[in-house]
């Protein structure tokens, strides 16, 4: 949906350079993202959790081993970095999991079966699309004290609504293909034919909504820690981290700019992706 | 029209109190209660604090009073701030809260539309290019990302506004909390209104006016603006939730005391009722609005009506 020239519109799609090139460039930036999120901490001399009072707040620098400088409690910026951005990919991924989970399923269902059934349950995610849910998991979060694993599933059952709808139009197209009526011929069950004759097919356009949804969970969680709720000290994400440098934001700028810039990255990284591989993969809704 | 209206108004019904049995029952399903947290309190008072906040009787039970006190606009008592009813809390934070939504939505509205506009009109130039590319930015770049970054950037370092609500007065300290809450709404509604307005100048009755002989001027004006800025309307309701959302965060970081400040006061407080009561009040004022696009929406484009 980004700018496309003129001159390359007519070209058969996949064979858009501009696109791919994107496509690929976010890719290689996402995993080498994930990559020094697992490792770089292990090759770091320093810990996480160890305060080291006499340091506090020391300026980035390329000449020691304290590559971002250290917080207000004198811990390793770099390595608190770069946990934030495991905790903050970890839940986005877990929580992506479950929306597709509950998405697809409720999706498949719905354009299956079609008639009363379909409408009503469509008209459900209408009422609960325009709901603010955000609040509804800081409430979940303000009653069961935090929990971690608790993030995960909240996040996840949020944002489950555009998948349902992509699914379902998907179901709609597929039920009356030759090889579903071929299955109800043989007598394979409904649930089967779900499972395991459309679920199947719809594995392209979920895979391309899914790199739309991780950013959204990557928002929602880094929101909750940011406003103090979410992820709790000494563990920490990206969201917490700006959060912890807004405070500091006069003396030690570092500690806000560097997670700052790494979240943007990352969530710039996710929706040009997803910008992209939609446009690959639905040539016709290119405007 | 009549029947549209009055099938919008009873669909929304539901949908309310489903938010409300929903809230209101995440709530009550927590391990433990409110007062928890606090000193051992002898059995006997432990009994008449529960007695008095009504903990003691039965969930049902307590759900029907909760509901009863909805109908008359009672959100029931904070259990942090004592002598004073959620309600009260609200009132009392909520004209400022609605200012800077307001200011921020106006400004959203004006920059977006223009910036999609120009955009639209100027397909793949450098400008559109510019502003497709700060949309994006700006949709991706979240907003507790953007405020501290304009504190620094114009309060600290070029000391031009005040960096916190305490520290200005009158439009110089409304000023940039008002732009932060509208920028990443002008992001969604510049993207919208140039995808929107790129689409209407392809459609078939733009190419007719065209062949009449018709300035592209008047085009624009009498054939292409409205349909390009209908499916706008419909966005005005995440937007609404993308503001209320936004403005937790405002509120936190410039220290303006709104509602969203009460919001995150409660939620760090465990105040229950506070936190449920801005939550409900929240979704009511969404699903009001998503009501009122719906019914503008069959009003300006009759098709509607009859689905």
């Amino acid at each position: 949906m980004s700018t496309r020239s003129g001159s390359n519109k007519n070209r058969p799609h996949g064979l858009r350079w501009r696109e791919n090139k994107v496509v690929v460039v976010c890719i290689a930036i996402l995993f080498s993202i994930a990559a020094l999120a697992l490792l770089g901490p292990l090759l770091s001399p320093h810990q996480y959790i160890t305060t080291d009072f006499g340091n506090a707040l020391m300026p980035p620098t390329i000449t020691g081993t304290r590559l971002f400088g250290t917080d207000d409690l004198g811990r390793d910026l770099f390595v608190r970095t770069l946990m934030g951005a495991r905790v903050t990919l970890f839940v986005a991924v877990i929580a992506s999991v479950v929306s597709l989970g509950i998405g697809v399923l409720y999706g498949a269902i719905a354009g299956y079966a079609g008639g009363l059934v379909d409408a009503v349950m469509m008209r459900a995610v209408d009422a609960l699309y325009a709901l603010p849910f955000i609040f509804f998991v800081i409430l979940l979060m303000v009653v069961f004290e935090r929990n971690f694993l608790l993030i995960f599933v909240a996040i996840g059952v949020i944002n489950w609504l555009d998948m349902a709808r992509i699914v379902r139009g998907q179901t709609l197209s597929l039920k009356h293909r030759e090889f579903v009526d071929a299955a109800r011929l043989i007598g394979v069950s409904t649930p089967g034919i779900i499972f395991r004759h459309i679920t199947p097919n719809l594995f392209g356009v979920v895979i391309v909504y899914v790199t739309l949804t991780i950013p959204q969970a990557i928002l929602v969680e880094s929101f909750i820690s940011f406003l103090g709720l979410g992820v709790q000290e000494p563990q920490t994400s990206l969201g917490a981290l700006v959060n912890n440098g807004v405070n500091y934001m006069e003396q030690a700028p570092w500690l806000i700019l560097i997670p700052a810039a790494l979240l943007a990255l990352v969530l710039l990284c996710f929706n040009f992706l997803g910008d992209g591989l939609r446009d690959l993969a639905d040539p016709k809704k290119n405007i | 029209m009549l029947r549209y209206a009055l099938l919008r108004i009873f669909g929304a019904i539901p949908t309310l109190f489903l938010v409300v049995a929903l809230a209101f029952l995440m709530v009550h399903a927590a391990p433990g209660g409110p007062f928890d947290a606090e000193r051992r309190l002898p059995p006997d008072i432990e009994a008449n604090v529960a007695r008095a906040y009504h903990l003691d009787e039965s969930l049902p039970d307590q759900f029907m009073r909760y509901v009863e006190g909805l109908t008359r606009g009672d959100l029931g008592p904070s259990y942090r701030y004592r002598d004073y009813t959620v309600a009260e809390l609200i009132r009392g934070a909520l004209p400022l809260s609605m200012q800077l939504g307001l200011l921020a939505m106006a400004l959203a509205l004006l920059v977006g539309i223009s910036a999609g506009l120009a955009a639209a009109l100027r397909s793949n130039s450098f400008l559109d290019r510019f502003i497709t590319g700060v949309a994006m930015t700006g949709i991706s770049v979240p907003i507790f990302v953007i405020a501290p970054l304009m504190v620094l950037v114009f309060a600290v370092y070029l000391q031009w506004l005040p960096a916190s609500w305490s520290g200005g007065e009158g439009a110089r300290r409304l000023l940039l909390p008002v732009v932060v809450l509208a920028l990443p709404q002008i992001a969604y509604i510049a993207r919208m209104t140039r995808g929107n307005m790129i689409a209407v100048l392809k459609s078939d009755f733009v190419r007719t006016a065209r062949a009449q002989g018709l300035s592209t001027a008047s085009i624009i004006r009498f054939h292409a603006l409205k349909p390009a800025m209908l499916p706008l309307l419909s966005y005005m309701g995440p937007a609404m939730a993308g503001i209320l959302t936004g403005s937790v965060v405002v509120e936190k970081v410039f220290g303006i005391p709104g509602v969203g400040q009460f919001f995150i006061n409660g939620a760090l407080n465990r105040d229950y009722t506070l936190v449920l009561g801005i939550t409900i009040f929240y979704a009511a004022l969404v699903i009001f609005l998503n009501l009122l696009v719906d019914l503008l929406y069959g009003f300006f484009d009759p098709r509607i009506r009859s689905r």
